[in-house]
């Protein structure tokens, strides 16, 4: 019997085992250590920056350099760190599991995502290595296909091949929520989690060729010397920036629909409660999806566009907050009455409601055409994305990444560092972030290296915050390593969570359930009364 | 893996769920090729809207003569290949065999005239910034027009290579009797892709040849 529970994914050592799996937890892992390198590299680059900017005059670095800094900084995080973060990390793992499938529809087209990935993340550091790139992530035109010195077109080709990437990995969830989803697992009894990795699909299907497209434009007008683009011509740089958003903003939305998926997971799990009208939760995920599409506009109130046009994409913008909001409800509403425990997971969650909340309420002054006519391009907005982008994605990328560490690895992380950890991230990021508000609305534009003097005392303090952040991501490197080998054995359910994900063993064997299992019940059907403490004494009224 | 036709991948319960996922994700994938042309098509409404006089003249350069012959070239090509796709689902290993290749060599015959099509164009020097050279005052525009006739109908042509290739190899397996019994779905979603690089054409045929033509 010992050697039938012994038996697991992570039985076979050799590296081909690893390099030609076909197997989605497996490939998670590989997507988790790959990103994991471009995350530190893409952080050495923020603190160099940040160091730049303890002084106002340019010191450390020459203004080409913190530009190529900016961008390695953008390219890498937003498309080699958030965009495959939770989908491509945890939602390989999780989701074949937590819909009772043996694996995801295409399980070959799963790994070659991971190699185009990879591919595509090579090119852009092979164009960081030699030269650099330093047109800002968003390449915009004509700078990047005329003026622009550097391997621009190396880095396009990493992100296009990268994207292609995603676009296998965003088709293989839909096809595997559509057709692989166990007996009784109706859509109305899908995790949460599921629901928004669904949304988040379609948006990587139907945003990425768009990317796709435009990047392969740049790069033969670049080439060519002609193009589209090309004012000379008559051609419209402005154009570019409508294509590129058209992908980009919904992006933002790949970067953030994720991340709640994990939380309301965790909300529930730690608040031992349903969740408050799931039906409003799971369709304000499409919602955001759809809606997302047709906002770009709100990137180029100040590029020409008309007033018109700004005036509807400013409407737009404020109705795309709404599903946002629903949700911040329903998770707050679901924490009511529900016996919250604090643990790692919990922490990163609630800090995700706050920060969230705040990048949110942000993103509705910029939504704000004479608002953000003020606002654009100041460091406002730098502040406003990462309480998105990092408040919202990493805090739920690393909440998600402790609930399921138990089961990825079969080893419990120590629980006392965790929380310390998500305290230490918490303090650090608002602490680097926070001051970044003040800088934008005093006027400090964004992608400068140097700066007037009465502006030092944010940067010191952002620079302060970035170096406690720095601490709070190492600490769960440090120690989730360590667990590998001296963490404690996990058992099949350490949060007595519900989910399918949690029913088999951890880890879990090849094929993730012995037998498929059948659905008779909703999701997070906590049994608040049994597990709960007990409180014989009626409620207050 | 295992020569019996009806067996289904690990990860599936049933052939038939196989079936059904496999269909699906061809057309999601034809989902994001939507999209892939419709981003250029979208940058071509952008500047035919603004230059119509520009791209009126120079899509008069193009020779019908090309295009028309490649659009009929490619239509018997779905022809084929929806034969090929009955022949698959009823069975006729010959028949499938036989269309696939009908379908092959139509889609030859369709590279083959574009690349002839392409010589004629930079012979009259239409091809932006290497070879161009345009009589009249608009000839940034003209030249913005070839330059997304080259790129539409280039990746329309790798799409072509592409799907023929992939004919090819579909072809290979049915001679080998690979795309027996339940197994036909490959020739279905085969054609799917095919029909869509057709469709493709069909909208870049006038898009590009028959501005002003009445």
């Amino acid at each position: 019997m010992k050697a039938a529970t012994a038996e697991n994914y992570l039985s076979e050592h050799s590296v081909s085992s690893w390099l030609l799996t076909t197997d989605h937890k497996r490939i998670g892992i590989l997507y988790l250590l790959s990103i994991i390198v471009y995350f530190a590299i893409a952080a050495v680059a923020a603190a160099l920056m940040r160091i730049e900017l303890l002084t106002p005059p340019a010191d450390l670095v020459s203004a080409e350099t913190y530009n190529k800094l900016f961008t390695l900084h953008g390219v890498l995080m937003v498309w080699f760190f958030l965009i495959p973060s939770i989908p491509a990390v945890l939602g390989n793992f999780v989701i074949p599991m937590m819909i009772g499938a043996r694996d995801v529809a295409f399980p070959k087209l799963n790994l070659l995502s991971w190699y185009l990935f990879n591919i595509g993340g090579l090119c852009a550091l092979y164009a960081v290595v030699w030269g650099g790139v330093d047109t800002g992530w968003t390449f915009y035109t004509p700078y990047s296909t005329t003026y622009a010195n550097g391997h621009v077109v190396t880095m396009i080709m990493g992100v296009f091949i990268a994207g292609f990437g995603s676009i296998l990995t965003g088709l293989n969830f839909i096809i595997t929520i559509h057709k692989m989803r166990a007996p009784g697992m109706t859509w109305f009894r899908l995790p949460l989690f599921i629901w928004s990795l669904y949304a988040t699909s379609l948006i990587l299907v139907l945003a990425t060729p768009v990317l796709a497209i435009t990047l392969l434009a740049i790069s033969v007008e670049r080439l060519w010397g002609v193009g589209i683009f090309d004012p000379t011509l008559g051609g419209d740089p402005v154009l570019f920036q409508h294509m590129f958003w058209f992908y980009s903003h919904p992006a933002v939305y790949i970067m953030i629909l994720p991340g709640m998926g994990v939380i309301s997971e965790l909300i529930t799990c730690f608040s031992r409660k349903k969740i408050f009208g799931y039906h409003f939760v799971a369709f304000s995920s499409l919602a955001i999806a759809v809606i997302g599409f047709v906002v770009w506009g709100h990137h180029m109130f100040v590029s020409s566009q008309s007033v018109y046009a700004g005036m509807v994409f400013s409407i737009l913008s404020f109705i795309v907050a709404v599903p946002s909001a629903i949700k911040v409800f329903n998770w707050t509403a679901t924490l009511y009455k529900g016996s919250v425990a604090f643990d790692t997971p919990m922490l990163y969650a609630l800090g995700f409601i706050g920060l969230f909340t705040i990048g949110g309420l942000t993103g509705l002054f910029l939504a704000a055409i004479a608002v953000d006519i003020h606002l654009h391009d100041t460091y406002f907005v730098i502040a406003h994305f990462h309480y998105i982008m990092v408040g919202g994605m990493v805090l739920s990328f690393m909440g998600g990444l402790h609930y399921w560490w138990p089961k990825i690895t079969g080893r419990l992380y120590p629980e006392a560092m965790g929380r310390l950890a998500a305290m230490i991230t918490f303090i650090g990021f608002n602490l680097t972030f926070f001051p970044q508000f003040l800088l934008g609305y005093l006027g400090q534009p964004r992608r400068y290296h140097a700066y007037p003097e009465e502006f030092q005392i944010f940067h010191v303090l952002s620079t302060a915050g970035a170096s406690i952040l720095g601490v709070g991501y190492l600490l769960p490197l440090l120690y989730f390593v360590w667990s590998l080998k001296y963490g404690k054995k996990a058992p099949a359910n350490p949060w007595q969570a519900t989910g399918l994900e949690w029913q088999t063993p951890s880890p879990p064997p090849r094929d993730n359930f012995d037998e498929i299992p059948i659905v008779t019940e909703d999701p997070y059907e906590y049994p608040a009364e049994a597990e709960a403490p007990p409180q014989p004494e009626p409620q207050h009224v | 893996m295992s020569d019996t036709a009806t067996v289904h991948a690990h990860q599936f319960e049933s052939l038939e769920q196989q079936k059904e996922a496999d269909v699906l994700g061809m057309w999601t994938f034809l989902a994001t090729e939507v999209l892939f042309f419709g981003g250029l098509i979208m940058c071509y409404t952008f500047a035919r809207l603004h230059f119509p006089q520009a791209f009126e003249a120079a899509s008069h350069r193009l020779y019908v003569g090309y295009g028309g012959p490649n659009t009929a070239i490619l239509l018997c090509s779905s022809f084929t290949m929806a034969l090929a796709v009955r022949a698959a689902q009823l069975g006729r290993q010959k028949a499938l065999v036989r269309f696939l290749i009908a379908t092959i060599v139509f889609g030859l015959g369709f590279l083959v005239v574009k690349g002839f099509e392409y010589h004629t164009d930079y012979v009259e020097e239409l091809v932006p910034r290497f070879h161009f050279h345009w009589e009249g005052d608009q000839a940034g525009h003209a030249e913005i027009f070839f330059w997304l006739y080259f790129v539409l109908t280039g990746l329309h042509a790798v799409h072509v290579t592409i799907g023929v290739i992939i004919l090819s190899v579909v072809a290979v397996l049915a001679a080998r009797g690979k795309l027996s019994g339940e197994k036909h779905i490959t020739a279905e979603i085969t054609g799917l892709y095919w029909h869509f690089v057709d469709i493709v054409w069909v909208f870049l045929f006038p898009l590009l040849y028959l501005i002003g033509h009445r």
